[in-house]
């Protein structure tokens, strides 16, 4: 199908897109790689009147490190984020899990800010932030403001943002030498939505894991984090028995809903693998380090 | 109907300029407006992959994108590809292996090989399939495909070492 017809405008600044969304009276879409908007009109999901193109705004570009935080612009291409040295550096997460983010077509379009803006519950990139402690960096027309976020993800396609907002940049704290991580998904077909995703990060000093953080891709309407498979494994040794401890925790944790093709004790049963899998490799990677007893 | 606005990009190495509809995505405006049909709109919604194009050198959904937001930017077809004989050796491969049937994912197939084959280092079958995930062929199950990719990777290997012994 063809879009609904649209005004398009290309924003060269921020003000610039912040007059035309008042202008609009909100009847309108900003764009960024637009790897998800255009499907969307396409489909004739959303018909707004105004298409406001972000993307080539440079204020929003670019990955620097900023003290202990590493700030990555929401223009950041998934391609970018996959082969930056700095994000491999500082906040590996991300590299960890940018492979798995849609095919590598999309990659060279869609953004990081684009992915998290849009909350996706299917989508890598908003769940791997909150086990990332990230704090979200957001403009309007009165300045700009920082969010956690854990708490921004509220319902199915639903941010903390208020209409008009646009996301900036992504602030990472950076990696200690003792943080771990992996990410890991299952998938019917490479580069497709995943049935479930995860990502495990945590800080393994003499054998025990602290700061554990397990977030889930598409076990509900929202990406989030499993606090009670966390709490099984936090100040204990990520071992055969603590593992065990956060898949049984799992159940209470996830409760995504039956779909046609994949029931939900299906979903939640992969997810175990998952993290069991995960575990082990964080744990295993403590132990090269011969941090492990 | 919307108003019409003015667009200007570099195509095939040939600078255009039209109006456009701004809900026209490029994958229409390069088929309707250019006449170059090579490109294939299949799903239109970044899903098959028949579509694909070179923007700046790297494969994008031509559904994917507003011919609008291409202003200024450098677009290949595979048409432009295939006049500047940068993939005459990917073509002569997939017509060896016969790598096609029906050919209609070809043209966003061939892109997607061009870019795969840029990567340096050796790639394995595996890695190949992982590059090919976007696009969708139902004909030929992919073993062709990836077959008529590596042996173009063996290829331009063998011609790079004799190009370096000759050195």
């Amino acid at each position: 199908m063809k879009p609904a017809p649209f005004r398009y405008l290309r924003a060269n600044t921020l003000e610039e897109a912040f007059a035309a969304y008042a202008e609009a009276e909100g009847d309108c879409r900003y764009m960024a790689g637009g790897q998800s908007l255009i499907p969307a009109l396409s489909l004739r999901l959303q018909a707004p009147s105004l298409v406001i193109d972000i993307s080539r705004l440079e204020e929003l570009r670019g990955v620097s490190l900023e003290e202990n935080v590493l700030r990555i612009g929401a223009l950041t291409r998934h391609n970018e984020t996959l082969h930056s040295p700095e994000i491999a550096k500082y906040a590996p997460l991300l590299s960890k899990a940018a492979p798995y983010v849609a095919h590598p077509a999309i990659r060279n379009k869609g953004t990081i800010g684009g992915t998290i803006a849009h909350a996706d519950p299917a989508a890598e990139f908003p769940a791997m932030i909150l086990a990332l402690d990230a704090e979200l960096e957001i403009a309007s027309p009165e300045g700009r403001r920082r969010t956690p976020a854990n708490g921004f993800f509220q319902g199915l396609y639903e941010t903390g943002m208020e209409p008009g907002e646009i996301l900036v940049a992504i602030h990472v704290p950076v990696f200690g030498v003792n943080d771990r991580c992996a990410y890991h998904e299952l998938a019917r077909r490479r580069g497709d939505y995943p049935l479930v995703g995860c990502g495990v990060r945590a800080t393994i000093e003499d054998g025990v894991a602290t700061n554990c953080r397990f977030a889930f891709v598409a076990v509900g309407p929202v990406p989030q984090r499993a606090l009670h498979a966390e709490a099984a494994v936090e100040r204990q040794r990520p071992d055969e028995g603590s593992i065990a401890a956060a898949q049984e925790a799992l159940a209470r944790d996830l409760q995504p809903d039956d779909d046609s093709e994949t029931p939900a004790a299906m979903r939640v049963h992969l997810a175990k693998v998952l993290l069991g899998r995960l575990l082990r490799e964080i744990a295993g990677n403590s132990q090269k380090a011969g941090l492990a007893a | 109907m919307s108003e019409r606005v003015p667009v200007s990009m570099i195509v095939n190495g040939e600078e255009v300029e039209r109006f456009v509809e701004p809900r026209t995505t490029l994958g229409d405006f390069l088929r309707t407006d250019l006449e170059l049909t090579g490109t294939h709109l299949g799903c239109e919604m970044g899903v098959c992959g028949a579509c694909l194009v070179l923007v700046n050198g790297k494969a994008v959904h031509s559904c994917l994108m507003l011919a609008v937001a291409a202003e200024g930017e450098s677009i290949q077809t595979v048409e432009g590809l295939s006049e500047s004989k940068e993939i005459a050796d990917i073509q002569r491969a997939f017509h060896n292996r016969n790598a096609l049937q029906c050919g209609f994912c070809t043209p966003g197939v061939l892109v997607t090989a061009h870019e795969i084959l840029k990567q340096e280092g050796p790639l394995s079958r595996e890695e190949i399939r992982d590059g090919l995930s976007g696009n969708y062929c139902r004909c030929t199950g992919y073993e062709a495909i990836v077959d008529a990719i590596e042996a173009v990777l063996q290829e331009r290997a063998a011609k790079g070492d004799s190009a370096e012994l000759a050195a």
